[in-house]
């Protein structure tokens, strides 16, 4: 949960409410973007960012993404973050 | 040191061991009489028993654990809480799967959801949001825990929640700030510290200007760090240095990370929707004033303790520790982890009986994870 997860911005999927797609080590995962909006919206694709709970917290680059991505696989907690993704898609279902 | 070749660059982190190894001698510490630098986040507990960085260093330096595991603080009333809240028919509780095997004193989480309670794991507050949206005649209620580095997600979510007047959303604010515990610890007469490891994710939010007092009141150094073996190496180094220099300050190690005046967007989310409680209770610590954070009136409609009238904003229950758990000691440093009667026996991370053994990021499922694996290798 404090770690986060780095991830690259690929499109925005909700201008109204900030919402892009994120490419999370081939998941795709839709975040919220208005932590790091600064110079707009259509900036960020293509950009890395460190992603907690849902939420695009810092803007990174690609070989701090790559180096936080072997910590957190180091720590196992890149596995924790997948599986709370997909624990999280299934609740949305109901298939809990 | 079979740990150091595992690192990204051995040769860095052996030149980083050296100068640590270096400063502790120069500083005249020993096993007996050694330098005590408390990491507060959680993370970074996980990261040095991960890396073996408590074998790596010299025995005159020893690493306090600090309390920032958010659901290694939380209080059993609260999880109490959450259960009450979650027994409701029409409520769809939400929550972090951390938090799921809390124990309070009526069981946890994940035994109210195997009783019959609603109760779902989510990566997201916006999940819980997308779950309030495709069920209008449910109540959602998003289990909002964390220190400063979760706090603007659930902000910004009840925020939207308002945008969109979605009336059947609400959240369990359990929210805690990082800087109050901290002077708790500084102002216990029996807590010796040298100096800190401040949290990197946090620091992204808040800035490090709110970590001043340390160094201007009480005179100790803090370096904030990244989470990397060699952020946490270089961070110790740093805390050393100022240390050996007389100097006490706050210092930045994670700036590609954390501005100084942090991330003004989070910053102002936090103050839209927070206010601060008088003083809310911490698992070990007691009652901290200061250290939590409750919705404001204005967003009242999404106060599940307005809405359900369970929590601080109507009564409060203050509820002992289960008998012979040391989670409070082991919290402020005074023992270690193995040395609570219950490490490994009435307690183990499948049958928890103290918070600490619970999250990843807590000392005593560090110590059983690293320490079980590491005597094993020995």
């Amino acid at each position: 949960m404090c770690l986060g997860i780095p991830g690259k911005i690929v499109e925005i999927t909700d201008p109204a409410t900030n919402m892009a797609l994120a490419d999370v080590s081939g998941v795709q995962r839709k975040v919220n973007v208005t932590c790091v909006l600064g110079e707009g919206l259509d900036t960020l694709i293509g950009k890395y960012v460190l992603i907690h709970v849902g939420f695009a917290m810092a803007l990174i680059d690609e070989d701090e993404a790559k180096k936080t991505m072997d910590t957190l696989n180091a720590l196992g907690e890149a596995q924790e973050e997948f599986e709370a993704m997909f624990a999280s898609d299934r609740a949305l279902e109901g298939r809990t | 040191m079979k740990y150091v070749d595992e690192f990204r660059d051995p040769k860095a982190a052996k030149s980083l061991l050296k100068a640590i190894a270096d400063k502790i001698e120069e500083l005249g510490a020993t096993k007996e009489k050694p330098i005590h630098i408390m990491e507060i986040c959680g993370g970074h507990t996980h990261a040095i028993f991960r890396y073996g960085l408590d074998k790596l260093t010299p025995d005159g330096l020893e690493f306090i654990h600090g309390p920032g595991c958010p659901v290694c603080v939380l209080p059993m009333s609260r999880v109490d809480e959450c259960i009450e809240i979650a027994e409701r028919s029409e409520v769809i509780f939400t929550t972090f799967g951390d938090a799921m095997r809390v124990p309070g004193t009526k069981g946890s989480l994940l035994q109210a959801k195997a009783d019959g309670a609603d109760i779902r794991m989510v990566y997201s507050p916006l999940d819980a949001l997308e779950l309030a949206r495709r069920n209008p005649n449910r109540e959602v209620v998003f289990f909002g825990l964390g220190f400063e580095t979760t706090t603007p997600s659930t902000a910004l979510a009840i925020q939207q929640a308002a945008t969109e007047e979605l009336g059947n959303f609400s959240v369990f604010c359990n929210h805690i700030t990082v800087p109050p515990p901290i002077k708790v610890l500084l102002d216990d007469p029996l807590m010796v510290l040298d100096g800190f490891v401040g949290p990197g994710h946090v620091s992204m939010v808040i800035g490090i200007k709110p970590y001043e007092f340390i160094p201007r009141d009480y005179g100790k150094p803090i370096v904030v760090a990244g989470f990397e073996p060699l952020d946490l190496l270089q961070s110790v180094l740093m805390v050393l240095v100022q240390i050996s220099e007389q100097r006490a300050e706050v210092e930045n190690q994670y700036a590609r990370i954390v501005p100084d005046d942090g991330n003004p967007v989070s910053i102002a989310a936090i103050d839209d929707v927070y206010a601060e409680r008088p003083t809310f209770e911490w698992r070990g610590l007691g009652e901290i004033d200061a250290s939590g954070l409750r919705i404001r009136d204005k967003y009242q409609l999404f106060d599940a303790e307005e809405k359900f009238g369970i929590g601080n904003a109507t009564n409060r229950r203050v509820v002992e520790e289960p008998e012979g758990c040391a989670c409070g000691e082991v919290m402020t440093g005074r023992i270690k982890p193995m040395a609570c009667p219950q490490f490994g026996k009435g307690c183990t991370p499948d049958m928890p009986l103290g918070a600490l053994m619970v999250s990843s990021e807590g000392a005593c499922a560090a110590y059983w994870q690293y320490g079980g694996a590491r005597s094993a290798a020995e």
